[in-house]
């Protein structure tokens, strides 16, 4: 008696497996396509957005998969052909570049990066490039340093130490942060450099601090007053957090929001190198412009320009969703704090998705 | 027929299940020194080199040696006499109601996701330390541990405040376990010799429980060794080696966290994996030393 049971027991497990293994195999008449993405975390909210837009508009037929794993992870994966497309906040490093042969640079949207600071002063701190990075190297220790208090004359700026926040974190963020920087100082091309990470100087000493995340930077300045960091523009919008006006490369103290931003982006349109060449070195930071805010940067979708190791159905799909991404797509950018890409590069990149073949 | 065929078959069970850990962990160990070697080629730099900066291609762990031990051994040193005096007080001082009730609570400390706990510690703690901890233990400057200063409450100081938190819980419970089965008639006696309430504690209790007790402060220890979330949102992380708790640090379990997934270049990538095969042979070494001691103990008993 107990044998049958069990035997009756295990015919029905086996026969529910099979009937939920076949269902999620099939579904449905039209074959779906899945396309995987792996990289930067900045975007990602950006991405989400797509794959959910892009979902419904296909009519559930191509799904995005994006795992935001960090810049590095992205490439890497890109470069093993483990994904289909990879994300990256900085462009391809030369050795990167030379392992993945035929790669494109596709920039999807643009990150700004802000100077927040918790001041009890009233109005906006204004600071320009030369002041931030002596601010950062430890040249200028104390808020009402009279290099600051020149570019602040309307404001009562209070003595005190300014607690400096960096992120602990590697991230592109202090890419575009530390090229700024290596490009508006050249103390601090030497002694720094670019990259994902840093070290603070001995200057800094036990004024620094280093947090994890744009969002543990925006809660250290949050909680400390005379503190000040850089963080994306979204985390700043989000978080109500003062950040500076800057100074541009034409001189003009100019805020960060989706125009000036877009600007600087544009001036740099017509020197960008072609989608399948090297982009080490592309920098939108200090841009010319009038109106151009200093701190932007590309965010960029990394795909092969020779899509014939794929399913020719999924390359196919992945084609036409980037080209959905660089020009309908850029409509959702707005209202989640990312600045759509203006005209011209627009133009660029359907050039470069022109050239995939498959 | 049948019931030694299922005998046989759990035999089998248990025996790959444990085969398999051991398998694992082969190949844990395996993997890290396999993608490590290009760091260890350095020789012993990495691990007495103080600075790390990967923009230059220093890479020196001593830093996060020195704060991990640090954190971890001071966290220790206060979770064991905080657990240890809660397990008194739960195994001999207080019973039925209260004793479940307070356990209950401890055990859902011990439950606390560690990011929570690590936003309590950005929010709450950090400017307590900042603000109230720190003018108090600047009158104690003249001790180098002292001597330093953090301007956002971001330290080593909040680091192990924040490890000794979650410890205890651990430590506690294990030793109120270990407390509880010390055998009554073991106390009676003494109790009948007129000896006080902290006499029997003291002679009978923690003797025979000392296994279990050190079993819990070392179970305690490894979780602190390798605390990453909580610890790296409120030590600073900051590369340097410092006398004061006052000033930030850094420990391997945070760094690996923070750069690995942008790390590019294999010389950094196995540097990091370096840290996660020196951090492997830490925890190896205390549990063996532990084991050590509590066979020794076996021995004397």
């Amino acid at each position: 008696m107990r044998s049958q049971v069990k035997k009756a027991s295990i015919a029905i497990f086996v026969g529910l497996a099979l009937l939920f293994a076949g269902c999620a195999g099939s579904g449905g008449g039209k074959e779906k396509v899945t396309i995987t993405g792996a990289g930067a975390t900045f975007p990602y909210p950006l991405i989400a957005k797509w794959a959910d837009e892009y979902g419904k508009i296909t009519g559930g037929n191509v799904s995005i998969n994006y795992q935001s794993i960090g810049s590095g992870g992205g490439i890497r994966q890109i470069t093993a052909k483990t994904v289909d497309f990879g994300a990256s906040d900085a462009p391809m490093k030369p050795e990167e570049f030379e392992k993945a042969k035929g790669i494109l640079h596709i920039p999807e949207t643009i990150g700004a990066v802000v100077i927040a600071y918790n001041l009890p002063i009233e109005g906006r701190l204004k600071l320009s490039g030369e002041v931030l990075a002596d601010i950062y190297l430890g040249k200028i220790t104390r808020w009402n340093d009279k290099r600051i208090a020149e570019l602040n004359p309307d404001i009562e700026l209070p003595d005190h130490e300014i607690i400096v926040v960096k992120r602990a974190d590697g991230s592109g963020t202090t890419f575009i942060f530390t090229d700024y920087l290596s490009s508006v100082s050249k103390e601090w091309e030497e002694k720094i450099g670019r990259g994902k990470v840093f070290s603070f100087p001995q200057a800094i000493g036990s004024r620094g601090v280093q947090a994890k995340g744009n969002e543990g930077v925006t809660a250290v300045i949050k909680q400390n007053p005379y503190s000040i960091g850089y963080i994306e523009l979204a985390y700043a919008l989000q978080n109500s957090v003062s950040f500076a006006l800057l100074k541009n490369r034409a001189g003009n103290f100019v805020d960060a929001n989706v125009e000036t931003v877009a600007a600087a982006a544009a001036s740099a349109a017509n020197k960008l190198p072609k989608g399948d060449e090297s982009w080490y070195g592309v920098s939108i930071v200090n841009a010319d412009g009038e109106n151009a805010y200093p701190i932007a940067s590309f965010s960029y979708l990394l795909v092969y320009k020779d899509l014939s190791y794929m399913q020719e159905k999924k390359a196919k799909a992945l084609v036409e969703f980037l080209k959905w991404v660089v020009t309908d797509g850029q409509k959702y950018a707005e209202a989640l704090h990312y600045v759509p890409l203006p005209e011209e590069v627009v133009k660029r990149n359907l050039e470069t998705i022109s050239m995939i073949k498959w | 027929m049948k019931r030694a065929q299922g005998d046989r078959i759990f035999w089998l069970f248990a025996f790959f299940s444990s085969l398999s850990v051991i398998i694992m962990f082969t190949l844990l160990f395996y993997e890290l020194l396999a993608n490590s070697l290009p760091i260890w080629s350095r020789g012993i730099d990495f691990i007495t080199g103080m600075v790390w900066n990967p923009l230059k291609g220093l890479f020196g762990a001593l830093p996060f040696i020195y704060g991990t031990l640090v954190t971890a051994s001071l966290a220790i040193l206060l979770s064991a006499f905080l657990g240890v005096g809660i397990a008194i007080f739960l195994s001999e001082i207080v019973s039925g109601g209260i004793r479940d009730t307070i356990s209950s609570i401890i055990e859902l400390v011990a439950a606390i996701p560690s990011v929570i706990i690590g936003l309590w510690g950005i929010f709450v703690l950090a400017p307590f330390v900042r603000d109230s901890l720190q003018p108090l233990l600047q009158h104690l400057s003249f001790i180098p541990l002292f001597s330093g200063r953090t301007l956002s409450g971001l330290s080593m100081l909040t680091a192990i405040l924040i490890l000794t938190f979650m410890v205890t819980p651990i430590v506690a419970a294990i030793a109120k376990d270990a407390l509880l089965m010390v055998p009554e008639d073991l106390k009676e006696a003494l109790y009948s010799l007129g000896a006080t309430r902290y006499e029997v504690i003291r002679n009978v209790c923690i003797p025979y429980a000392r296994q279990g007790i050190f079993g819990g402060v070392i179970l305690g220890y490894g979780r602190a060794l390798g605390e990453t979330m909580a610890v790296t949102m409120v030590i600073g992380n900051t590369p340097a080696i410092s006398a004061s708790l006052l000033n930030p640090g850094y420990t391997m379990a945070a760094v690996i966290a923070n750069e690995f997934t942008e790390a590019t270049g294999d010389v950094y990538l196995s540097a990091l994996i370096g840290i996660a095969l020196l951090l492997l042979l830490i925890s190896l070494a205390v549990n063996l030393v532990g084991r050590m001691i509590v066979w020794k103990w076996q021995q004397e008993s």
